[in-house]
């Protein structure tokens, strides 16, 4: 039986609701406000009174209105047909809303119900399963979507028939099942979860040990995230967080792409609405809206729903994940969902932590990013989450309760920098600062061996000491003067320079330089080694960096170049040249 | 803004704070208008029968039985064409001397467009001042602040901008200005004869503070009309927002709110974003621009009002006095439009990503040489001459001054690139170069001499290498 209820009192979106009923913390209730219903989410109870949160704007609302609570926690609903979708916070399909602007109360259905999907069994009747064991496939854009036993059965059950290969829409019923005790139950293609519950229904989850290709060298190369892994993102405003994310959603190595554009600009998701449709995954020729699906949740629509946007990207993300496939979760920016429950919790006047934030921050950051991961699922298949979340540092200060919580959990750490990013070396990741975890991984370190070459990580670490060394010499010039040093320490400043030129700086808006995949990384980071290697001879520090910068231009007109093409040779091949002119043994 | 009479009238309110006054009273909705002693309340807070009314222009003299009457309805405007040319106060009255508005009655602060139905900001901005046009372009439908110092001239820079930015309207919100800034806006308005394509709601210095809390609203239900119902092209005008956020933080402190950093409300983004992103470009054609101002205290941008703006807005334009020259400048260095790509090179003239990074870049090295100088390093002849380039580029082409058509300042960029440097250290592509070189005045053969710092010479790049903002 339902709960009903009475508004008692609003204070913005909290509004306090008094039932006699059962009602469960995170339990979903609808203010049937006179203009519109209203969704809204319990977040505290005491006695009689439960504290909503409320998904839309109250304005109107008065007291004394109904309430139903729903029996049920803030749900998605999981089927065919969320690839290529876009959705706001609380999964209403956007496209399928009318007018111009945001109608409140307007509640869209995530899923098409009408289409038909071409359904292939991959169980057979009398088989045992277990809750999320794959009953069959469906072909959704590239991927093969597979049919899940629902998440939530309990124990042992037995497929009892099963459809066979055909068209079906979500509603028909392709299996029905049976436990020992002889209930049954009809299985469809959709199933619901509530999402601020993991969906687990894998077997282990083994540390990351793949490295995931981005195409980005101040990550792969210098810092690599693993499949399963999680790194995050901050900086000040206009230091590149979002382009920088962009560039991974459209390049990782990734079977699906979600994107959680939470709490920021419109026009920065309009920009992926437009072109995702338009441009290829650079590894299989499709077109990237095939494999991604936009959670859209900008800075002007409801702040409550801004929470459960990351909560809905990350479910349909595992959802996907135990289809064996890999996920990149991308969420832009964190800080933003934080800000939302710091406002939340602020209304209801509970005692607060450092900035105002919640106490209990660290522990909602933490669990939020441990659902992120590799796992082996009960069939020995593999799938993975990858999560970069971006964070929006006050002040651009990185000692405030965001960055500190989510340093403390994320295992990659992207820092920007705001001094690289005004001398417009972009991507302005700091390659001091930055770390990925990963790399202390003996079993990542074995993988990347593998994938790249035995000598790879020494590469990395010899060009990470010409950084150091070369930001050191850097610091001494500006005190001493350009006279004050030896004429080999503006040598070394130069090498880092080249380094940090041809290596980490990358143009994200140029057609060829945008995507740098691991071979090409690994070519130029020898190329760029086999410099740094090399004593030259320069009898005044005048002459280094007219040098340099005469190396550096052919190197990155080799980046701007299509790989091994003939211009690209023709570059090294000058290069070498000018490299011969001032080599000594 | 409508009130009705022949309400339930209450009587007794129990108890009175600075900005608010609650009462008990039967069925109010939240956010909905009320009248209380005259003044006009709106409804922030309803605990059972228990109502809270922020009082916008204070509770001063409110006494305990003072008449209380709800009006149904939050906030509304009235919109229709005789609102055009108007001079209105926060709550939308006219303070101009002429008649009432007429019209259909709509609520300010409505919903938000859905995403999905947004274009992309396209079409180019052109105001005439280069540190805008050439440097920071802006599009239809962006939002972008001033960041200033409040002794600069942004008010005389805004309102020649909106002048020159052929929009269809221009809507200005005026907070917290002095009563001569306001009589300067509406006198340069009506001189320039643009008072048929004029909205202004104006709060002043003399006005209450929590007034101002209305006008962004006011003036963007004002926008959202003309763009959406005319499909016109709309710039609104926002000064000054860092006021606007100060009534932000009298309020919340009022109602103990706890207050985050720099004693602003947790929700300061919140509440910022809800109006910068009014800014919207249709597919229609209709749009809404967003020019506001954000004063600075002390130039600190870490502030928690312009941080968070930043994060917000798409860019900022950052006015600077430059005491070499005399003059306002927009700080090339700490300006950025973000939207820029879209345009520049592409509804401009092709050369202009190269000639603006360019100029940029040498701006930079005439820095770099500025600092040598101060430090008692000697100059190279090269340093020399990116000093005097700097100061004819902030002259022509930085100082707020400038009116121009973008291919007269890329014109400008080249004289001047031609004056002080050889093609060599300009860096420019030999494609651009061929076309648009133009050797300097006295000829090249004058340039110093710089055998002393080889170094300092630019070696030829091919141009595609610039560290590239969208080229
Ligand atoms: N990798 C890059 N290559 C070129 N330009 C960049 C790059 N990253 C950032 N930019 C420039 O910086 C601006 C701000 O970047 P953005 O990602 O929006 O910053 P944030 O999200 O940190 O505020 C962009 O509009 C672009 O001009
Ligand atoms: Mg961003």
């Amino acid at each position: 039986m339902t709960t009903h209820g009475k508004v008692k009192g609003i204070i913005a979106n909290l509004v306090i609701v008094e039932s006699e009923g059962r009602v469960s913390q995170n339990e979903i209730c609808m203010i049937q406000h006179s203009e519109a219903p209203l969704m809204a989410e319990v977040i505290r109870i005491d006695g009689r009174k439960a504290y909503v949160q409320v998904f839309e704007s109250t304005r109107g609302l008065t007291v004394g209105t109904d309430v139903e609570f729903m029996g049920h926690m803030l749900e998605v609903t999981l089927g065919p047909g969320i690839l290529s979708k876009n959705y706001d916070g609380l999964q209403n399909d956007l496209d399928a809303m009318e007018g111009i602007f945001l109608k409140r109360g307007d509640y869209t259905k995530p899923l098409d119900a009408e289409r038909e999907w071409e359904f292939t069994p991959l169980a057979s009747q009398g088989d045992t399963i277990r809750s999320g064991a794959w009953l069959g496939e469906v072909k959704e854009n590239r991927i093969m979507h597979k049919i899940m036993a629902p998440f939530t059965l309990p124990g042992d059950w037995k497929i009892i028939s099963l459809k066979e290969a055909g068209n079906y829409t979500i509603k028909d019923t392709i299996a029905v099942i049976e436990n020992e005790q002889g209930e049954k139950r009809d299985v469809t293609m959709v199933q619901k979860w509530p999402v601020k519950k993991p969906l687990r229904n894998y077997s282990h989850k083994p540390r990351p040990f793949k490295i995931l290709e981005t195409g980005i060298r101040a990550i792969d190369t210098l810092n690599p995230i693993t499949e399963g892994g999680t790194g995050f993102i901050p900086g000040p405003f206009g230091c590149g967080k979002t382009v920088l994310q962009h560039a991974i959603s459209r390049q990782a190595e990734a079977d699906i792409v979600i994107v959680a554009a939470c709490g920021e600009r419109a026009n920065e998701v309009v920009e992926i609405f437009k072109e995702f449709p338009e441009l290829e995954d650079v590894r299989t020729g499709a077109k990237l809206a095939e494999r991604t699906t936009i959670i859209a949740n900008t800075s002007n629509m409801p702040v409550a729903a801004r929470e459960a946007s990351v909560y809905t990207a990350m479910t349909l993300a595992e959802y996907y994940r135990n289809m064996g496939l890999r996920v990149l979760l991308l969420a832009d920016s964190t800080s933003r969902w934080a800000q939302a429950l710091r406002e939340m919790s602020n209304r209801m006047e509970e005692l607060p932590g450092p900035d105002a934030f919640p106490m209990d921050l660290p522990a909602i950051i933490s669990n939020f990013y441990s659902r992120a991961g590799y796992v082996e699922l009960d069939n020995g298949k593999t799938g993975s989450i990858t999560f970069i979340g971006t964070v929006s540092p006050a002040g651009g200060n990185l000692k405030e309760p965001v960055t500190e919580a989510t340093k403390k959990t994320a295992r990659c750490f992207y820092a920007l920098s705001q001094e690289r990013a005004d001398s417009k070396r972009y991507p302005a990741i700091d390659p001091i600062d930055s770390y990925s975890k990963y790399l202390e991984y003996e079993e990542v370190r074995e993988s990347v061996a593998d994938r790249i070459s035995d000598e790879w990580l020494g590469m990395v670490e010899e060009a990470r000491d010409v950084l150091i060394r070369g930001k050191e010499t850097s610091e001494q010039i500006n005190i001493l003067g350009d006279d004050g040093l030896p004429v080999e320490h503006h040598v070394l400043l130069w090498k880092s320079e080249l380094i940090d030129f041809v290596i980490l700086q990358q143009d994200a808006f140029d057609e060829v330089d945008r995507m740098c995949p691991l071979d090409r990384q690994k070519y130029m980071l020898e190329k760029v080694t086999s410099i740094t290697r090399n004593n030259y001879s320069f009898n005044r520090f005048e002459e280094v960096g007219k040098y340099f910068r005469n190396l550096i231009n052919l190197l990155k007109q080799m980046n701007f170049s299509e790989f091994k093409s003939d211009k690209f040779m023709e570059y090294e091949k000058e290069l070498n040249t000018v490299i011969e002119e001032r080599r000594v043994a | 803004m409508a009130k009705e009479a022949f309400k339930k009238v209450y009587t007794r309110v129990d108890k009175i704070t600075k900005a608010t006054c609650t009462l008990r009273a039967g069925n109010a909705g939240y956010d909905e208008l009320a009248i209380i002693d005259g003044r006009l309340a709106q409804v922030v807070k309803i605990i059972d029968d228990e109502i809270t009314l922020q009082v916008f222009s204070g509770t001063e003299g409110i006494p305990n039985d003072a008449e209380v009457i709800f009006l149904g309805h939050p906030p509304t405007l009235k919109l229709g064409p005789d609102i055009v040319g108007r001079f209105l106060n926060a709550y939308g009255e006219p303070i101009d001397g002429g008649p009432d508005l007429e019209g259909e009655e709509r609520e300010i602060g409505g919903p938000s467009v859905n995403p999905v139905r947004r274009a992309q900001p396209s079409q180019l901005i052109a105001t005439g001042i280069a540190g805008i046009d050439l440097n920071n372009t802006l599009v239809t439908g962006q939002k972008i602040p001033f960041f200033a110092d409040p002794d600069q001239p942004f008010n005389q820079i805004m309102a020649l901008l909106a002048l020159r930015a052929e929009a269809d309207k221009i809507i200005l919100g005026g907070m917290g200005l002095s009563n001569d800034d306001y009589l300067f806006f509406k006198n340069t308005f009506e001189n320039a004869g643009a008072l048929d394509r004029i909205v202004a709601f104006v709060n002043t210095t003399e006005d209450p503070p929590v007034e101002r809390l209305m006008v962004p609203d006011m003036a963007l239900t004002t926008a959202e009309h003309f763009a959406v119902d005319h499909k016109e092209k709309v710039l609104v005008l926002l000064t000054d927002m860092t006021l606007f956020a100060d009534a932000l933080s009298i309020v919340s402190n009022r109602m103990d709110q706890i207050p985050s950093k720099d004693s602003m409300p947790g929700s300061l983004y919140s509440d910022l974003a809800r109006i910068y992103e009014k800014a919207v470009q249709f597919p229609d054609g209709g749009s809404i621009t967003i020019i506001a101002v954000t004063t600075l205290s002390g130039g600190d941008i870490t502030h928690a009002i312009p941080d968070n703006t930043g994060y917000i807005t798409e860019g900022q334009l950052f006015l600077r006095r430059d005491t070499d020259v005399g003059k306002v400048v927009i700080d090339p260095f700490r300006s950025l439009s973000r939207l820029k790509q879209l345009v520049i090179g592409k509804q401009t003239r092709e050369d202009h990503p190269q000639v603006m990074n360019t100029a940029i870049r040498l701006y930079a090295d005439a820095a770099n040489a500025k600092t040598k100088q101060e430090n008692g390093f000697d100059l190279t002849g090269y340093d020399e001459r990116t000093l005097a380039f700097a100061s004819e580029y902030t002259r022509r082409l930085l100082a707020v001054d400038v009116n121009l058509q973008v291919d007269e300042m890329l014109d400008a960029g080249w004289e001047m690139f031609g004056n002080h440097f050889t093609k060599n250290e300009i860096g420019i592509k030999d494609e651009l170069l061929n076309k648009y070189w133009k050797p300097g005045k006295e000829g090249n053969g004058s340039l110093k001499e710089d055998n002393k710092t080889p170094e300092e010479v630019q070696v030829k790049e091919t141009g595609e290498d610039q560290p590239a903002e969208g080229s």
